[in-house]
């Protein structure tokens, strides 16, 4: 089983939550989400002032194995986007919830992070995998 | 079924993420496919190829009957242990399988063919050897380890003994020879210099702790694939199959057309569609760009459409690369089309082969 750490909150299509305050939260994909994908070869990230919607496809990660689509997990624009992935997207696999983070956003609605699921809610959805 | 190798428990102790291979549990990697990758590349790896099929032919018809079941002549080997690539062919002269033949004498033979394709490969073999003075013998007894990269022979050279060391002394790339228990071939799947060794099955898990002690990294399928697409090595079931000629798999090559009395099994339709001139081709694929050229896609030309047969991030080159069947017409150099992800890509069209030895070539 991997490490789901309690304090982040998660969508069922692995990605992660971090709330950093004043509504901004960082987003990546989880340590298992890797685990599934193999190792990191590309990391398409969306643009600095994109407004984007939960469940738009925001994102790819491309690994040795597949593409593989990166879901907003929450409402908003992205603030920030993780530069360092350009060159070692491999941090994805070795530090998915740390250096491995994808992209910043500023919520328009805090109370979308309700809708995730705490860490034993995700424990759960991949059990059932 | 599922078929383990006699290495199994030491995949397990290097923390294999174990897969099912056409029925065999292999490794696709130990951690890192990637890591593994750059290990062939620039010092030594080894890989469990336990699974893939030793068969040898033996009798007084011997080379009669390879020169006709296979595409290649096998006439042409006179020094025992050379190696030689060819395809197998049905009557329709689609490839039932690509092959090494290690020739030891006129009535002496080894054969190592896929481990997907075993059992029509085995009775292909059977039933054509029928009219034929010779012995099929499937050697199961046997593992076969191969270590490869640029550090791959020194680092077997420090486990042999003096008898062995003597055996594979100046041994040129594409043979092999019998050293004791280990039958060591300087074959491979990678692009890089280094042997398969096939030997006991009981021998098979020291000579892995061995190798390991030595430095080899363990390597599994998702680095040989990578290494072998790099490489421009075909892969059965993807790059071609039964319904593809080697006409239009980039095995040309292993075609002997002379002597032209040589009647191998596949000649006559191969000989119609050469003279037709209508195959199509496999080439290579290059895209610097974001993204990964993958198996199954589309390739757009002005003379028709083609299909990406294999494809891969290249981890050498650090893009990707692909091999893909495209119109004949396509030349080297050209620029074609992809559709990726929904969006047309451009892509460089080059020989298949994108590395060797370390070092990009083209």
């Amino acid at each position: 089983m991997s490490n789901i750490p309690s304090e982040l909150k998660y969508a069922t299509s692995h990605e992660w939550v971090r709330q950093e305050g004043n509504g901004v939260v960082t987003v990546g994909i989880t340590e298992h989400a890797q685990e599934l994908l193999g190792d990191m070869v590309f990391v398409e990230l969306p643009d600095v002032d994109d407004e984007i919607s939960t469940g738009d496809d925001v994102a790819v990660a491309e690994s040795v194995k597949a593409a593989s689509d990166i879901y907003a997990p929450v409402s908003g624009k992205v603030i920030e986007i993780n530069e360092d992935l350009d060159d070692s997207p491999e941090l994805v696999n070795s530090d998915a919830f740390g250096a491995g983070w994808l992209f910043k956003v500023q919520l328009d609605d805090a109370s979308d992070l309700d809708a995730l699921l705490d860490a034993e809610g995700y424990a759960n959805s991949i059990d059932e995998d | 079924m599922t078929n383990k190798t006699v290495l199994h428990a030491k995949h397990i102790e290097a923390g294999a993420k174990l897969v099912d291979f056409y029925g065999w549990e292999m490794p696709i990697n130990y951690g890192s496919q990637i890591e593994e990758h750059h290990a062939v590349r620039t010092d030594a790896g080894m890989f469990d190829v336990s699974h893939m099929t030793i068969v040898d032919i033996k009798g007084n018809d011997a080379q009669a009957f390879l020169r006709r079941l296979v595409i290649n002549d096998v006439a042409k080997l006179d020094v025992a242990g050379k190696a030689l690539y060819t395809g197998m062919c049905n009557h329709e002269g689609g490839v039932i399988d690509d092959l090494i033949v290690y020739f030891f004498t006129t009535t002496d033979y080894r054969l190592v063919v896929n481990s997907a394709t075993r059992e029509k490969d085995l009775a292909w073999i059977t039933e054509q050897s029928a009219e034929f003075d010779v012995t099929v013998t499937e050697r199961p007894e046997f593992a076969m380890i191969a270590i490869q990269g640029p550090q791959a022979k020194a680092k077997v050279a420090t486990l042999l003994n003096a008898e062995q060391l003597a055996a594979v002394d100046g041994m040129k790339p594409f043979f092999s020879a019998q050293a004791g228990d280990l039958f060591i071939a300087t074959t491979g799947y990678t692009g890089e210099n280094g042997y398969e060794i096939a030997l006991p099955a009981e021998q098979a898990a020291d000579l892995w702790q061995q190798l390991l002690d030595a430095g080899v990294q363990p390597c599994g399928l998702g680095a040989r694939d990578t290494l072998r697409l790099e490489a421009g090595m075909n892969l059965y079931g993807l790059d071609m199959d039964e319904s593809v000629s080697p006409l239009a798999a980039n095995m040309a090559w292993t075609i002997s057309w002379e002597p032209t009395d040589r009647n191998f099994i596949g000649r006559e339709a191969l000989t119609a569609q050469k003279a037709a001139g209508d195959q199509p081709k496999l080439v290579g694929l290059v895209f610097e760009e974001k993204g990964v050229l993958r198996s199954g896609l589309k390739v757009i030309t002005p003379f028709g459409e083609g299909i990406i047969t294999s494809g891969t991030f290249s981890p050498t080159l650090g893009h990707s690369i692909a091999m893909a069947r495209v119109p004949r017409s396509v030349s080297l150099g050209d620029i074609v089309e992809v559709e990726m992800r929904k969006k047309l890509v451009n892509v460089k069209v080059i020989k298949a082969g994108f590395v060797r030895n370390g070092k990009k070539v083209f």
